[in-house]
Formats: structure tokens, C-alpha cells, sequence
């Protein structure tokens, strides 16, 4: 039988600011229904490389491909591309002056051009999802960090995006809410949602990862399934990373 | 020195009645000054040298230069030049009303464009992410996006621009024109009493702008209504 063809392909990816390269020799193949999780110390290249996934970042070296379409400059409609891509962002990233159900029917009108009832409709059927359509009418400020994560989660799901990139999605959340947008992000998983995490939250990695991804100064240093990367990590830098995350 | 009050009372309704003039002036400098300022801050942030460079002279000329002097270049000196009469714009310059608004249409709309600027600069970059991670095409995000964020963040700079406008409109008296300061300038000249006079004048800017600020007050609290915690 043939493999599956990957959703997202990265091949011999690389990145630089400046002098400084964030990426080195990326290769990582992502199948439909797939769970990666992505780790590794600050500063190793880990959010730039879900950044490049839909373009938030220019790779320089190497190639991107989200099904057939290539990612590069001549690319035709990008716009159509990053709609089946959902992001959710470390800092939640909500659009301050628009209330909760504006925040989640915006793309969906300009982008899938839903018709505003319809939009409202799936809006507040992803609310509730996240388990906040009370929230609907508030502005993002009125809501606690937690609440606003699984709203920005809401938002990206709006648009049926066929992969979820999250960037460290709880790591501005104070401790008493990580949990909550940890349950979501579960579900999600659970309901066979492609999802690539950037997290440091190793409970979740080990309960809904396929694969597991140590990055470490721009590269991918490890990647197994999580069973074996938190009994038997092979590198050394793994071990060292694993051992500081995991004692405290 | 006595204070004549009696003289006060008797002026004050007659420099009243150069108000709707003061009015016009502004309400039309800062109209078309706010349309120059947008195409300007456009012309800044397009990225295109060509659109850049022009309104960054242009913005450098007019702010470097008196609104005083830049006033009395397009009265006194436009009407020197013969392109200038006999153009289509030639009713505008020959009109001193004309030459008011323009010179504070240009000048204002220079500053108006940097403090727009400030605004756009000041949109937060992750909100931008988000929608382009959403889709949105970059008409789209300056749209839905930057203009409203940007707007509430320029607001108290421009509200105060706007402020120092009404009080730029009493230049228009250089030129001839009866505003209120026109008017009591004119008095001055028949009463020989500037102090009681110009005390009153100052006193009814004061008030003009009392209100004016207000007014500026209510939109930045109508704008800035998603940033409260309490609904």
C-alpha cells in the first residue's frame, strides 16, 4: 500500500535572521490526522518552524508543501492556502475591538464569504464547543487569559482549517487555566483533528502525541513516538532538556 | 489702570458674531486636512520609495516652516503668479477665505499624517498575525483591523491637534478675514482698549475649546470602549 500523501511536507528546511540561523535541515513529513508535538529549549528554532508552515515566516532554504501547493514567493493565492491553516498564538492574539462573536466571524465572512447568519451560526456552535457562548457579546478584554486561548481556538476552527499549528499556547496562561484550554485542545486531538503543538505541557504530549519532536539550535535532534521519548531519549540533549522540564 | 467692564460687555456679542466664521475655518481645514493626511500616511507606509519620499518632504517643508509665513506665501505670493490666475483654482486663491483654509488644510494635514502614522505604528503586530493567519488579505487587515485599532490610538494626539487648530485659525486675521480675532482686532483699533478686549477673546477660545475637548472626550470614550474590563 502507498503511504498516505502528507498534508505537510518540509524538506531540508532552513531560516535565517540575519547571520543568526534559526532553522537547519528541517525535514518532517505531516500526515491527515496526525498529532505532533514539538519541544525544546527557547530560542531553538521551534515556533519559526510552525511560523513557516503558513508563511508568518519566509523559509530560505529548502522546500515547503501544504498538499500540492509550494510555498514561495510566486505562490498564486496564499490567502487560500493559510484558510485551511488554524493558528493559535502564544499571546491569543484576539482582535481587541471587536466582541467575542465578531473575533469568530470576521475571516468567515471575508475570507470564506459565509453569509452573516450562517457565520453567527457556526460562531456560536464553536463557542459552545469551548464552553463560553455567554461570553459571545464581551470584548476580548473582559475575559480571563484562558477563556480568551480556547476564543482564539474557536476562531481558527471557524474556518474548518485542515491542520491546527499551535504556538505555545499555554505558556501566558496562569497556572489555574492551563487546564481548561489543555481540555480543548484533547478533544480536538480526539476527534482526529490534524494538530502540530509547540508545548512544553509533556502531560498532554503523552496523551495525545503520535510523535513527539526535540528541537534543539534550529534542528530536529529527536522525534519518536512519546512512549519512547520520555523512557528512552537517545540524545544527549534530549536528556539534559527532559531532565529540566520534567523535575520541577 | 481701570478695567473697563461695560466695554466688555458691549464687545463680546459683536466678536460672537465672527464665531460660525472661526467655525467654518476649522471645520473645513481639519475636513480636508484629515483627506490629505490620509493619503499622505498612505503614501508613508506603502513601502514604495517613490510614494514615500514625496510625502516625507512634504511633510518636512510644511512642518518646518511658520503656518504664519505659509499663509501669507499663498495670499500674498500666489497671486504673483500668472499660471496661478489663470487656473481653474484661481477663485479659491483670489479669496482670502480660500487662502486661509488652504494654508491650514496643508499644514494641518502634515502633522494629521504623522500622528495617523503613530497610530498605525502603534497597532499591536500579533493581532496583525492573527489575521493574516486567518486569510485576511492585507486590504483586508488595514480595513477591519489597523484603521479602527489605530484610530482609538491616535485619537488623544489628534484631538489635540485639532485644539491647536482652532486657535491656528486665528491667523486668518492676518489676511483680512473677520473671524473672531478679525473682529476684535478691528476693535482694538476704534477702542484703544486691547487689554479688556483681547482678555475677552482669549476667554471665549477658552470656552470654545472647553467644549471642543469634551466633544473629543465622548469619542474617545466611545472608541475606546473595548478597553474597559467592566462592561
Amino acid at each position: 500500500m502507498i503511504s498516505p500523501q502528507p498534508l505537510i511536507r518540509m524538506q531540508n528546511v532552513g531560516k535565517h535572521f540575519g547571520t543568526f540561523q534559526a532553522l537547519k535541515g528541517i525535514n518532517l513529513d505531516v500526515i491527515k490526522g496526525e498529532r505532533i508535538v514539538v519541544c525544546g529549549p527557547s530560542g531553538s528554532g521551534k515556533s519559526t518552524m510552525i511560523r513557516c508552515i503558513n508563511r508568518l515566516e519566509k523559509h530560505d532554504e529548502g522546500r515547503i508543501l501544504i498538499g500540492d501547493t509550494e510555498l514561495t514567493d510566486q505562490i498564486k493565492d496564499l490567502n487560500a492556502v493559510r484558510r485551511e491553516i488554524g493558528m493559535v498564538f502564544q499571546s491569543f492574539n484576539l482582535f481587541p475591538h471587536m466582541t467575542i462573536l465578531n473575533n469568530l466571524m470576521l475571516a468567515q465572512k471575508l475570507v470564506r464569504k459565509t453569509p452573516k447568519a450562517k457565520a453567527r451560526d457556526i460562531a456560536m456552535r464553536y463557542l459552545e464547543r469551548v464552553k463560553i457562548p455567554e461570553q459571545a457579546d464581551k470584548y476580548p478584554v473582559q475575559l480571563s487569559g484562558g477563556q480568551q486561548q480556547r476564543v482564539a481556538i474557536a476562531r481558527a476552527l471557524c474556518m474548518k482549517p485542515e491542520v491546527m499549528l499551535f504556538d505555545e499556547p499555554t505558556s501566558a496562561l496562569d497556572p489555574e487555566m492551563i487546564n481548561e484550554v489543555l481540555e480543548v485542545m484533547v478533544d480536538l486531538a480526539r476527534e482526529g483533528m490534524t494538530m502540530i503543538c509547540v508545548t512544553h505541557e509533556m502531560g498532554f504530549a503523552r496523551s495525545v502525541a503520535d510523535r513527539v519532536i526535540f528541537m534543539d539550535a534550529g534542528e530536529i535532534v529527536e522525534e519518536a513516538d512519546p512512549e519512547t521519548f520520555f523512557k528512552t531519549p537517545q540524545h544527549e540533549r534530549t536528556k539534559l532538556f527532559l531532565s529540566q522540564i520534567l523535575s520541577h | 489702570m481701570s478695567f473697563d467692564l461695560s466695554l466688555i460687555v458691549e464687545t463680546v456679542p459683536k466678536m460672537l458674531a465672527g464665531v460660525g466664521l472661526t467655525f467654518q475655518l476649522l471645520g473645513l481645514s481639519a475636513f480636508l486636512g484629515l483627506i490629505l493626511a490620509i493619503v499622505l500616511l498612505l503614501m508613508r507606509i506603502s513601502g514604495k520609495w517613490y510614494l514615500d519620499w514625496p510625502a516625507q518632504l512634504y511633510i518636512y517643508v510644511f512642518r518646518g516652516t511658520p503656518i504664519l509665513v505659509q499663509i501669507f506665501i499663498i495670499y500674498y505670493g500666489f497671486p504673483q503668479l500668472e499660471f496661478i490666475r489663470e487656473s481653474v483654482l484661481w477663485p479659491i486663491f483670489r479669496d482670502p477665505f480660500g487662502c486661509a483654509v488652504v494654508a491650514l488644510s496643508l499644514n494641518t494635514g502634515a502633522y494629521v499624517s504623522e500622528i495617523l502614522r503613530g497610530g498605525v505604528l502603534g497597532v499591536d503586530r500579533g493581532v496583525l498575525e492573527a489575521g493574516e493567519a486567518l486569510g485576511l488579505s492585507t486590504t483586508q487587515r488595514f480595513i477591519y483591523l489597523t484603521t479602527p485599532i489605530a484610530t482609538r490610538l491616535a485619537l488623544p494626539a489628534y484631538g489635540n491637534d485639532i485644539i491647536s487648530l482652532l486657535k491656528s485659525t486665528a491667523l486668518a486675521s492676518t489676511i483680512t478675514l473677520m473671524d473672531m480675532t478679525g473682529i476684535a482686532r478691528t476693535i482694538v483699533a476704534q477702542t484703544y482698549a486691547p487689554y479688556e478686549i483681547f482678555i475677552s477673546l482669549a476667554i471665549i477660545y477658552m470656552i470654545l475649546t472647553f467644549f471642543l475637548q469634551k466633544f473629543i472626550s465622548l469619542i474617545e470614550a466611545y472608541l475606546g470602549r473595548y478597553t474597559k474590563r467592566e462592561s
